[in-house]
């Protein structure tokens, strides 16, 4: 089992951070959420593999032969179907606030200070 | 009986999709009717399951997937009387926020009831779920319910940043702590809380402590904990009134519950060596959380932030018990969120019926101009006592559980915390009353510096004259009454106890998760700890609070500055820090998490 899967994982958990604390345009920093997010996609995935394994599809194989796991593959894709419900939802957020304040910097709006 | 468990969360799912079907096409007041009567039963079922889960707290497996030989496939929900009985507070605050909203909103189709039914579905699921991934996939539902409801006001771009600070934020929090699950995941080839307990066994290595402050952290991050909090205060100052009615009362609330959860399920046994570690850190991020609360409670204009920012000195409170990790500080804690959530929800109400009077929120500009709403004031004013801690209230019978547990703990410097939590934020509430409905203290004249004020949209058409509608002020009087009995109802602080003592016990829940086996719960004999100290401190704090809004309303107050000079000068960089900037924001909660890893290391070293 090698160590790059979970390298990657943190790299992007950390790019993510990094974009998301510097970004000036929401859209920008929700795309910069989806590579955060998409660290746990890597992570899960390592979790589950096993080298030489099959796919977890039965049919036809013979018992005892070893199968990448089916969980976390489950589980990943939970996670990208909650993932695109709040991205979406955040992109729409950005658009009202485009359309009602015409921008999309942060810097820009500072209504809620203190 | 059996098939209650998965009510609470279907009724009001299959409600909300039937009313999102039917979105335009349906009338309001049908809408409406299928939106309380889903609540009310949604409410109904779990009373029910608190009921039953007394003597013997049920294990549903969906599917029928029971576990063979301890080993979980299926998912579950693990009703205790603890996570039952959050459900029906749910419920309840839910049942209040549509009650209200019934005059409230001239809201377009039915979105406005779907999205709070899917809330109140997540939020029933996330109390009832014996399933760590299960408990990740609701709390993204109630987060992203939450996120469109805190931006349902979408022509108003503050209330667009609020939702955004919001979500972005929180969804961070729930990727770490879905990472954290992940790392569990791979440690023990299970997901089932129980399972993963007893996989882990005594033994807590560095993975394991590395997966348990992610996660911990990102549900802190919901809680609204110091340094994570940022995101409450303006996501509050910007949601329409019912829905900061649920946010306040039991949202965040659920965040702590998240984190109690995973820990005695999962973590108490390998950290067992490890307590006073996690508990001096849980206790000092607890009382640096209150404190930092109310001195921003106190100097806010915009009435719902100053309640929001109260929220999160409660909040600070709350996890100081469940940081003594002992069952006895977690009754006082669960106590305490029943009473916050009733009174802090009635004042809200109260804000709301302010701003649909006078369409505004701000405090000076509303200097004396409610003084006909008798009834009101009387609702705000017991309320604020009720946020005081004053004896009699829901939140006094925790504080006093939660000092009890800790004097135990040789940590009695707690009640000083709680003293100056309630005399700040119960001060600015008593503030905000005094010169709203008396009419005293200086009004906008006097022109604040500090505070920056908000302009708010009215959220209702026209400015309503006369009395104040009825379906508006009752769910308040309701709700500040419950908080009464809460506290007064003989042998409920038993009942409480009770459950505590059901939901840390770790090795039965395991036992009745995994082998089907019908374990009673122990519950040891109480002790009867005198109530006299506990009465003195709340009565102090009382008195002090109306001091200090007297204070602030007097002349000697300064009246170009939220507060004197002196105090002033260390207030200012902390308000600097809340700088509505989301960037800002997750800076503090990356490094939040960096210190309480770091922190929690070197102490368990």
């Amino acid at each position: 089992m090698t160590l790059m899967p979970y390298l990657l994982a943190a790299w992007l958990l950390l790019v993510g951070l990094y974009g998301v604390i510097t970004s000036r345009n929401f859209v920008h920093l929700i795309i910069c959420l989806a590579v955060l997010q998409s660290s746990t996609y890597v992570l899960l995935l390592a979790v589950g593999y096993r080298v030489g394994g099959v796919p977890p599809v039965f049919a036809g194989v013979s018992v005892g032969t070893p199968a990448v796991d089916p969980v976390v593959q489950a589980l990943m894709l939970t996670d990208i179907v909650v993932e695109a419900t709040v991205v979406a939802l955040l992109l729409a957020l950005s658009v009202q606030l485009q359309k009602n304040s015409g921008t999309l910097n942060p810097d820009e709006i500072s209504d809620l200070e203190g | 009986m059996l098939t209650l468990p998965p009510l609470p969360v279907t009724i009001p799912m299959s409600a909300a999709a039937a009313l999102a079907a039917g979105n335009k096409h349906l009338p309001r007041w049908l809408a409406d009717a299928v939106a309380i009567l889903a609540t009310i039963a949604a409410g109904l079922i779990s009373a029910a399951l608190m009921l039953q889960s007394q003597a013997h707290p049920i294990v549903y497996w969906f599917g029928g997937w029971t576990p063979r030989a301890g080993v979980a496939i299926g998912i579950s929900f693990a009703i205790d009387p603890f996570g039952a009985g959050l459900a029906t507070f749910v419920s309840l605050l839910i049942l209040a926020a549509l009650i209200f909203s019934l005059h409230y909103f001239d809201s377009v189709g039915t979105l406005f009831h779907v999205l709070m039914l899917m809330f109140l579905a997540a939020m029933c699921g996330f109390s009832l779920t014996g399933d760590i991934f299960n408990l990740f996939v609701f709390f993204e539902l109630m987060s992203a319910s939450a996120f469109a409801l805190c931006g349902y006001k979408n022509e108003e771009p503050q209330s667009m940043q609020g939702a955004l600070n919001f979500g972005v934020t929180n969804t961070i929090g729930a990727f770490l702590a879905l990472t954290g699950i992940g790392l569990l995941y791979a440690r023990t080839g299970a997901l089932n809380m129980a399972q993963i307990g007893r996989a882990l066994g005594n033994h807590a290595d560095s993975l394991v402590i590395f997966a348990f402050v992610l996660i911990m952290c990102g549900f802190l991050v919901k809680a609204a904990i110091f340094p994570f909090h940022f995101w409450l205060a303006d996501a509050h100052a910007v949601a329409p009134t019912p829905v900061c009615i649920l946010f306040s009362g039991v949202m965040v609330e659920l965040g702590l519950y998240a984190a109690a959860r995973v820990y005695w399920a999962v973590i108490d046994n390998p950290f067992s060596s490890h307590r006073p570690a996690l508990m001096a850190l849980l206790l000092v991020v607890g009382a640096l959380t209150t404190i930092i609360g109310g001195l921003m409670c106190f100097g806010q204009r915009h009435i719902k932030r100053l309640l929001a920012y109260s929220t999160i000195s409660h909040m600070g409170l709350m996890l100081i018990g469940f940081a003594l990790l002992k069952p006895e500080a977690l009754s006082g804690a669960a106590m305490y969120v029943l009473g916050h959530g009733m009174v802090k929800a009635a004042l809200f109400i109260v804000s709301g019926i302010l701003l649909h009077r006078f369409a505004t929120i701000d405090e000076l500009d509303l200097r004396g101009r409610a003084r006909a709403l008798r009834g009101t004031a009387i609702v705000f004013f017991i309320a604020a006592l009720g946020l005081a801690g004053v004896p009699g209230f829901g939140t006094f019978m925790g504080e006093h559980a939660v000092e009890e547990a800790a004097k135990k703990a040789g940590q009695g410097w707690v009640s000083i915390i709680f003293f100056i939590g309630a005399v700040l934020t119960a001060g600015a509430v008593l503030r905000v009353g005094g010169r709203v409905f008396l009419g005293w203290g200086p009004g906008e004249e006097g022109e604040t510096a500090g505070a920056k004020k908000i302009d708010e949209e009215p959220e209702t058409e026209g400015a309503p004259s006369g009395r104040v509608p009825r379906v508006m002020i009752t769910p308040a009087a309701a709700l500040v009454a419950l908080a009464l009995v809460v506290g007064l109802a003989p042998r409920f602080d038993h009942a409480v106890r009770d459950a505590a003592f059901a939901f840390t016990d770790t090795a039965g829940y395991q036992a009745r998760v995994l082998d089907s086996a019908a374990v009673p719960v122990q519950v040891p004999p109480e002790e009867h700890a005198p109530m006299l100290p506990s009465v003195l401190r709340a009565c102090g704090a009382a008195l002090g609070a109306v001091l200090l809004a007297g204070f602030a309303l007097s002349p000697l107050w300064p009246r170009k500055k939220p507060y004197p000079r002196g105090i002033s000068a260390v207030i200012w960089p902390l308000r600097r820090l809340h700088s509505g900037h989301v960037g800002d924001y997750v800076t503090f909660l990356t490094f939040g998490v960096a210190a309480f890893g770091g922190v929690l290391a070197w102490l368990m070293r």
